[in-house]
């Protein structure tokens, strides 16, 4: 900076939503905090790796389910390749959840939503359970046994709860859109919210122990769970 | 890089929002999404190459009809005379008041109305019989018959129907039912028997107002007021009763992330209350609720804290903490530092 | 069904202790996430590329 410089407005600086959008972008997520290279020493447990199985699973889903949308909903009753896909997709499935249960029970063993990393926790559960509606649309796009029976026995559970008329589980059409479209958008916009959050936090710190100053797992300061320790 | 870091136990105390400024090890995040890819990718084509996938047929109102005809007959009858599952079932699909499941003094299924109409005699019996009876006078008669009689006439007719049922017999395609009043109902059903076990009912169940048809709903609802659909669930452990919501069809795993749902459903109060469903699903609405915010639910937050694996977890960092502070006390160290780990 | 090395379109087997009823295919997947969660645990992590 000389002072031969006109004092011009600093283009940082220029006001426009699109400025202000991406300085508060930069703020929250800078390039080495989106993508660092380097963790904290206690990032040292296998347990830390579910989370990135999860995605890794998801992308494997993705993937197979595009193959399956390439030829259309009956293409994997009637071919091989068809039924390698659907069986890779089913098994990516299986493995998704079964990664993602494990770095639940991580995730809650280390208490992951101290240090205002609530929202990550939340994000994370959400996605749980709308990972089980389009795993559940799934199994309903079928055209099989299972989805002629899974369908007709979920319909109860969904109109008794008033559900069943704006979601109805024997539509094949609604059912095959909401499981190749709605649903798979909402658990990336999840996953991605998700990671995002874990990356603008950072990897939760260890529980401290028999330390002088109370660690309250919930709390982060003063707030609605602001609560004495037990 | 040491200089500038604090040293374990301070960066420790800081609190647990607070960047970390202590030590740090390298970590490749973007090789460990690669690697985890390929693994995940290589453990599901291993399962689909050794496993495959499971794909039971699906049923249709002509293999039903031509397996368990009595069933079918029994159904039909079911559906005409309004004392079926569908015909009764209340909103979404009609206003029948015998459905309709209860959340304590609540009742949504009634708040949101009709919105996927079925009228189970029309739609399931009479318009399919219509169809076929432009070719077929007989049939023409009898509609017009059961049409034209009373409430009281229709009712006797079916109910005799429905008795003869149990001592029905058939010859060849034909219906054999004990000598009695049926009515122009045993043609109609005999009809209708007819039309299923050539598939033209599966089709004519599928007709929408439009060419292209995606909506199962009514052949669905047929298919499942009859035993053959139950029975065969019921065989591959798929019952609401058997756990079957998690389950799947052969040796395959099901849905075993619904494994909470599912049990609510084989215990009490659940298991013999009409309002199931209802209550199951507001329960698991509300524990759902309480997953999510379990980091502002005192006493449940804090179950990690009472179940040590964190130290297990995190036992490094413990024991280096340990030993930092082992090896004498630094100026500035906070206590947490000083104080025994194990 | 096609080509798969291990045919599970068998009828399927199922466990049960009281009111609890469960096929041996989910008892197996909820036993391996127990193990591997328990792994995860024991098991070491590469400690030693710690950068101090």
């Amino acid at each position: 900076m000389t002072t031969q410089v006109p004092p011009a407005v600093d283009p940082v600086e220029t006001p426009s939503w699109t400025g202000g959008l991406r300085r508060a972008a930069v703020r929250a997520l800078p390039p080495e905090k989106l993508l660092p290279d380097k963790q904290p020493s206690y990032v040292a447990s296998w347990v830390y790796v579910f989370g990135v199985l999860t995605l890794a699973a998801f992308v494997v889903i993705l993937v197979s389910g595009v193959v399956l949308v390439w030829r259309g909903p009956s293409w994997w009753h009637v071919s091989k390749v068809g039924l390698f896909f659907n069986s890779i997709h089913l098994w990516s499935v299986e493995l998704f959840f079964f990664f993602m249960v494990i770095h639940l029970w991580g995730k809650f063993f280390m208490a992951a939503w101290r240090g205002r990393r609530r929202a990550t926790w939340i994000t994370g559960v959400v996605s749980f359970v709308v990972s089980i509606g389009t795993a559940f649309t799934g199994y309903l796009s079928q055209q099989n046994f299972d989805s002629q029976w899974i369908s007709t026995q979920a319909k109860d559970g969904l109109n008794s709860v008033g559900v069943g008329a704006l979601f109805n589980v024997m539509n094949f059409g609604q059912m095959l859109l909401w499981h190749v479209l709605l649903l798979p958008v909402c658990v990336a916009v999840l996953v991605g919210l998700h990671l995002l959050l874990v990356r603008h936090r950072g990897v939760v710190r260890p529980i401290k122990v028999r330390s002088a100053v109370p660690a309250r797992l919930g709390a982060d300061g003063p707030g609605p769970d602001g609560s004495k320790e037990a | 890089m040491a200089e500038e870091t604090q040293s374990l136990a301070e960066a420790s105390a800081e609190p647990d929002d607070a960047d970390w400024q202590g030590p740090k090890i390298h970590y490749d995040l973007a090789k460990e999404f690669v690697i985890a890819l390929v693994v995940v990718a290589v453990l599901a084509v291993i399962g689909a190459v050794v496993f495959s996938s499971p794909d039971d047929r699906p049923v249709t109102i002509r293999q039903w009809s031509q397996a368990t005809p009595g069933d079918f007959l029994a159904t039909a009858v079911s559906e005409l005379d309004g004392s079926s599952p569908t015909a009764g079932y209340g909103p979404p699909y009609n206003t029948a008041t015998g459905s309709g499941q209860k959340i304590f003094f609540l009742n949504p299924q009634q708040w949101i109305g009709v919105h996927t109409p079925v009228d189970a005699a029309q739609d399931f019996v009479l318009s399919p019989l219509a169809l076929s009876a432009q070719t077929d006078p007989t049939l023409r008669a009898a509609l017009a018959r059961y049409d034209a009689a009373s409430a009281s006439d229709q009712q006797a007719w079916t109910t005799a129907y429905t008795k003869g049922l149990d001592k029905v017999q058939f010859s060849g395609t034909d219906v054999v039912l004990p000598a009695r009043d049926y009515g122009p109902v045993a043609p109609m059903m005999q009809s209708l028997l007819s039309m299923a076990r050539t598939g033209s009912l599966d089709a004519d169940l599928l007709a929408s107002p439009q060419f292209y048809g995606t909506d199962y709903t009514k052949p669905l609802l047929f298919i499942a007021d009859g035993s053959y659909l139950a029975d065969k669930a019921q065989a591959q452990h798929l019952s609401g009763d058997q756990w079957g919501m998690m389950n799947e069809t052969g040796n395959f795993p099901g849905q075993a992330w619904l494994w909470l749902y599912t049990m609510w459903y084989q215990i009490a109060p659940f298991n013999s209350s009409a309002n199931a469903d209802a209550l199951v699903w507001a329960l698991m609405m509300l524990l759902t609720l309480g997953l999510a915010l379990l980091p502002f639910i005192p006493g449940l937050r804090d179950i990690p804290r009472a179940v040590p694996l964190y130290r297990l977890i995190w036992r490094d960092h413990y024991r280096r903490l340990a030993e930092e502070a082992a090896s004498g006390p630094q100026a500035g160290q906070p206590p947490a530092a000083r104080m025994p780990l194990r | 069904m096609l080509a798969a090395l291990v045919d599970l379109n068998h009828p399927g087997h199922y466990l049960h202790w009281g009111f609890i009823q469960l096929s041996v295919a989910n008892a197996l997947v909820i036993l391996a996430m127990l193990v591997v969660f328990a792994l995860a645990i024991v098991i070491p992590f590469r400690a030693s590329r710690r950068q101090r």
